[in-house]
């Protein structure tokens, strides 16, 4: 069971969790797309192996939604990030870079 | 220890308290307790403890678990036992045993409390951390403990350390991601009669540490040969065990087998404990070390380059001679033995490091797989880091080279009865996995999970593949590789994990305020979700079918009363609320006048119809959203998901009313007047009060808020009152519309009369597949704003012809109800070329209507709406109905019977 980071709450079990898939995908303006670039909106993700900007909510705890950094094979945790503030890099180990090095 | 009685296949023995049940059989000259489960051959004890594959026993006292090694069971008074063919009974009458569990967090978790696990225990609590030390044995140690040693005594020291937390007979089944564990304490079995009535049987650990050091420990393994499987044949730390430090004297002479200086430890405490050692046959060329010197002195003659090649039984099937070979010349020698203690060398417990992927390294210097593996948070000591001690010089060596015939009956796995044969032929097969050759052979399949045969298996294929010389001869363990070991360690009864959460705790039961209500009128529950909402009402001696024609006469002839309570509502509020809810439904709320109500429909972004409800604006900045029962949470989760992570500058809050507000429908013809006779503070007639009026009044003083919705098509009002004041609302108005013959209802009428409306129930009639469009229903589909899900409704696949729609079903026979689910083709269609009958669609709701006086569906169909009066074949089993397709709304298109 993963041990999730809540920007708010602190660590907490993954059941406390729910998925919400891949990271910085804005809705678009539906209007302004062709089709084949909405059905893309729709359905397609990156999907990489290794490290992956997530979507996660709280709805256990504070029913916050958040951002994550997890990596799909070993199943390290990363940062986490509110919404709409700076996405934390990475460090090679998977851990937070320092801003200030 | 104390001597006590304890039953095993109904006879009475004595026992030592606190030893393995094993140890006591022995004693009392058990040496074959049970047949093999395929193949029927005498079997005896052969292991210490989990890694036990033939002893396993059905406790017939407490909790009549199955299963269980002979080999973990302490023996403790009123112990009851029977031994097990490998195939276990459940028990007949549910577990009553107490079993709970705890979450721990902890610095440092230590799994294994011998003499490697202790040391880190030492080091973490001098560094002052908080250590939780968990072992499953009854007592730390180790296998000092076997030996009956004394620990040293700095290690001593730790169990006063207020830091440190030890549990005994506390097996870790499993570790995942994050350091987590899950581990399984055994509390009661082994006090017996003595144990406290409440006291839980097994406590789940849930355990999540900064730092885990694994110090499992290993077990040591067997040899194949030619009927290795005889009662008498025991694993030599096992034998020197029970014999030394259990005081087991049923065994006279023995023979020790060896790949390592293993078996001469044994064979200088089976020689101590009085058992005549004839011989130790030593796989390899030569030893040394101080256990070699202790055999030389007392006399014990040493065989190199010899192993056990086969044995022979006395008429029980128990062992009475071993077959020895010499590895060189091939020649055979036979000696009487009824102990034949054999050493294969050790194979450290991985399993638990394998279950977060860390893969086992091969050691030929171990001859074992091992684990070195150390970082900040997760570290393997002791065996599984291959700190085997430094003497035991083992060979890599599995067994003699055998012919078919003596394959036949080598068994690797004693608990499947799978055989040297059997993994030949598997090979012969084809198969050179080590995963398909399990598969194919059953071998690690079985309750030990090849604790013991796993091994064997890698060698079995190792010494086989340098015998075929038409293969890629001389495989190493390292290219064969281990077995995936997944949790759990060992098995875990159900009833453990279930912990508590069972019966009415194992989910929430949710009632409204008027369950009481229903309840003492006779109501017949059904669950939606986690609520409990009256199915119908029966009258003394009615029928489901009796009650709900009377009920939905009722609502349709004269007045009703319906609880209504679960109906998800959420409380919208913020300067934007219009704004959002104009995005989040199909259709328009912004223009909704306050104190009006309306039907909304909300999508998914990919155009499918997610959840409905009506929404009553109460204000200008203020919203009351109902939702389905079982969608209030799913919408809600919805509703934060857009606002928090796509339009975070909308200034709107969400907040879940559901039990705050309990709602009753008052329905019917009658409706009106019933409820004007309570309401006198607002005028209810049809002018004043119009359909999709939302207006506040008061009842006796209570604060209500009454609107004219229906769900029936019938005149109808629903009053929202808070929670507490629900009951006192419903018996009044009871109690008032006695004259009336007021008729409470359930949710099973409440479906049929939507149903002979056409409204749909998200989830039912739909299933996350359906648009807006393919219910029939685009006149709710705004053109004047953009929305969610908006744009997909242009997507091509889900404007192209042959999408199921929306459409009522009449059967052709009045009386028949279809049977919801049921699959509709073309008229009397016949199998294709591939003897299939395609289908065109399928039946999502079906009731009989006393209004209609027949039955009745809705079915979604692959361009119904432009099949009108079609008939169509509905195969029932070996049945094929007719039914004629028609229009979704069955009653009162013209909407004239709700005002």
């Amino acid at each position: 069971m993963l041990y999730i980071p809540c920007p708010h709450c602190g660590l907490r079990n993954e059941t406390e969790f729910h998925y919400g898939a891949e990271a910085g995908v804005a809705y678009p303006d539906p209007n302004s797309l062709t089709d084949n670039e909405w059905a893309k909106y729709l359905h397609i993700r990156s999907n990489p192996k290794g490290w992956l900007a997530e979507r996660w909510v709280h709805f256990a705890g504070c029913g916050r939604w958040f951002n994550l950094w997890r990596n799909t094979i070993t199943h390290e945790i990363g940062p986490a990030w509110i919404p709409f503030t700076e996405q934390p890099k990475l460090s090679a180990e998977g851990g937070q870079e320092d801003s200030k090095a | 220890m104390s001597e006590v009685s304890f039953s095993f296949d109904d006879k009475i023995y004595k026992g030592n308290s606190g030893e393995p049940l094993a140890a006591a059989l022995l004693r009392n000259g058990l040496i074959a307790i049970t047949n093999s489960t395929y193949n029927g051959r005498p079997r005896g004890i052969v292991g210490l403890g989990v890694e036990e594959p033939n002893a396993l026993v059905q406790l017939v006292s407490s909790t009549k678990e199955s299963m269980l090694p002979a080999t973990v069971i302490e023996v403790a008074e009123g112990l009851a036992a029977q031994s097990l063919t490998g195939v276990g009974a459940l028990p007949e009458l549910p577990d009553e045993a107490r079993y709970d569990k705890t979450n721990r967090y902890v610095d440092t978790l230590i799994i294994g409390a011998g003499i490697g696990g202790l040391k880190a225990a030492d080091e973490h609590l001098q560094a002052g951390g908080e250590v939780l030390l968990i072992d499953d044995q009854p007592s730390p140690g180790g296998h000092l403990r076997h030996l009956e040693q004394e620990l040293p005594s700095d290690l001593q020291n730790i169990f006063k350390h207020k830091n440190l937390t030890y549990l005994s007979r506390c097996t870790a089944v499993g570790l995942y991601d994050q350091n987590y564990v899950v581990a399984i304490e055994r509390r009661s079995d082994h006090l017996g009669n003595a144990a406290a009535d409440r006291r839980a049987r097994i406590r789940v650990w849930h355990i999540r540490a900064d730092k885990i050091v694994l110090a499992p420990g290993a077990f040591q393994r067997p040899l194949i040969f030619a009927n290795n499987d005889r009662p008498g044949i025991m694993l030599s730390h096992t034998a020197a065990t029970y014999v030394a430090k259990y005081g087991i004297r049923v065994f006279k002479r023995a023979v020790v087998v060896t790949v390592d200086n293993q078996g001469y430890r044994d064979a200088v405490r089976l020689h101590n404990a009085g058992v005549q050692v004839q011989g130790i046959y030593d796989a390899r060329t030569s030893a040394e070390g101080a256990s070699v010197d202790a055999v030389k002195t007392m006399g014990i003659p040493v065989h190199f380059r010899t192993t056990v090649l086969d044995t022979s039984s006395n008429s029980k099937g128990v062992l009475k001679s071993v077959t020895i070979q010499n590895l060189d010349s091939k020649e055979i020698v036979e000696t009487d033995a009824d102990l034949l203690a054999v050493s294969g060398g050790w194979t450290p417990m991985v399993d638990l490091a394998t279950h977060i992927g860390i893969k086992p390294k091969w050691s030929k210097q171990h001859a074992a797989f091992i684990i070195n593996h150390s970082t900040e948070k997760l570290q393997t000591v002791g065996m599984l880091a291959g700190d085997f001690g430094g003497d035991d010089g083992p060979s890599v060596f599995f067994g003699p080279i055998l012919d078919d015939e003596q394959a036949t009956h080598a068994y690797i796995d004693l608990q499947r009865d799978a055989t040297l044969k059997d993994l030949r032929r598997g090979v012969g097969a084809g198969l050179s996995s080590i995963e398909h050759i399990k598969r194919y052979t059953t071998i690690g399949t079985a309750h030990d999970q090849g604790k013991t045969s796993g091994m064997l298996t890698i060698g079995a294929l190792c010494q086989f593949s340098s015998i075929v010389q038409d293969e890629k001869s001389n495989l190493s363990p390292a290219e064969v590789g281990t077995l995936s070991f997944r949790p759990p360690y060992v098995p875990v009864p159900f009833a453990a994990l279930a912990g508590r959460e069972r019966g009415d705790l194992s989910d929430p039961i949710r009632i409204t305020p008027l369950h009481q209500w229903h309840v003492e009128a006779g109501a017949v529950f059904e669950d939606v979700g986690q609520w409990k909402r009256p199915w119908y009402f029966p009258k003394p001696g009615e029928s489901m079918d009796d009650a709900v024609r009377r009920e939905c006469i009722a609502a349709r002839e004269g007045v009703a009363i319906m609880d209504a309570s679960t109906l998800g509502k959420i409380d919208i509020q913020g300067p934007d609320a219009a704004i959002f809810l104009d995005r989040i439904y199909t259709n328009m709320f912004s223009t909704l006048p306050e104190g009006q109500c309306r039907y909304g429909l909300m999508c998914k972004a990919d155009g499918m119809v997610l959840d409905d409800g009506v929404t009553t604006r109460l204000g200008k900045n203020h919203f009351l959203m109902t939702t389905t029962t079982g969608g209030a949470a799913r919408v809600l989760g919805w509703l934060e998901e857009w606002l928090q992570t796509e339009w975070p500058e909308l200034k709107v809050y969400c907040t879940s009313v559901t039990e705050h507000i309990s709602t009753i429908a008052l329905v019917g013809p009658k409706s009106r007047q019933l409820l004007s006779e309570l309401v006198t503070d607002i005028d209810l007639s049809k002018d004043a009060f119009s359909f999709m009026h939302s207006s506040e009044a008061t009842i006796d003083g209570i604060p209500v808020r009454i609107a004219r919705i229906s769900f029936s098509g019938e005149l109808a009002f629903e009053i929202n009152v808070s929670w507490g004041h629900a009951r006192y609302i419903w018996e009044k108005l009871w109690v008032l519309g006695r004259p009336y013959d007021l008729t409470s209802y359930g949710t099973e009428t409440m479906h049929v009369l939507r149903a002979e409306k056409g409204y749909i129930i998200v989830g039912q009639d739909t299933d996350g597949t359906q648009t807006p469009y393919d219910l029939n229903m685009s006149w709710i589909v705004s053109k004047k704003k953009d929305f969610i899900g908006k744009r997909s409704f242009q997507l091509p696949y889900l404007k192209a012809a042959g999408r199921p729609q929306l459409v009522g079903l009449l059967p052709k026979e009045g009386d028949e109800v279809i049977p919801e689910g049921a699959y509709i083709t073309a008229l009397n269609a016949q199998p294709d070329e591939h003897g299939k009958t395609h289908h065109i669609g399928f039946v999502t709701s079906s009731y009989y209507s006393p209004t209609l006086g027949r039955g009745f569906a809705l079915a979604l169909i692959s361009d119904g709406l432009k099949r009108m009066n079609e008939i169509v074949s509905v195969p029932i089993g070996k049945k094929i109905l007719q039914a004629k397709i028609c229009d979704a709304v069955f009653i009162d298109k013209e909407n004239v019977r709700r005002d």
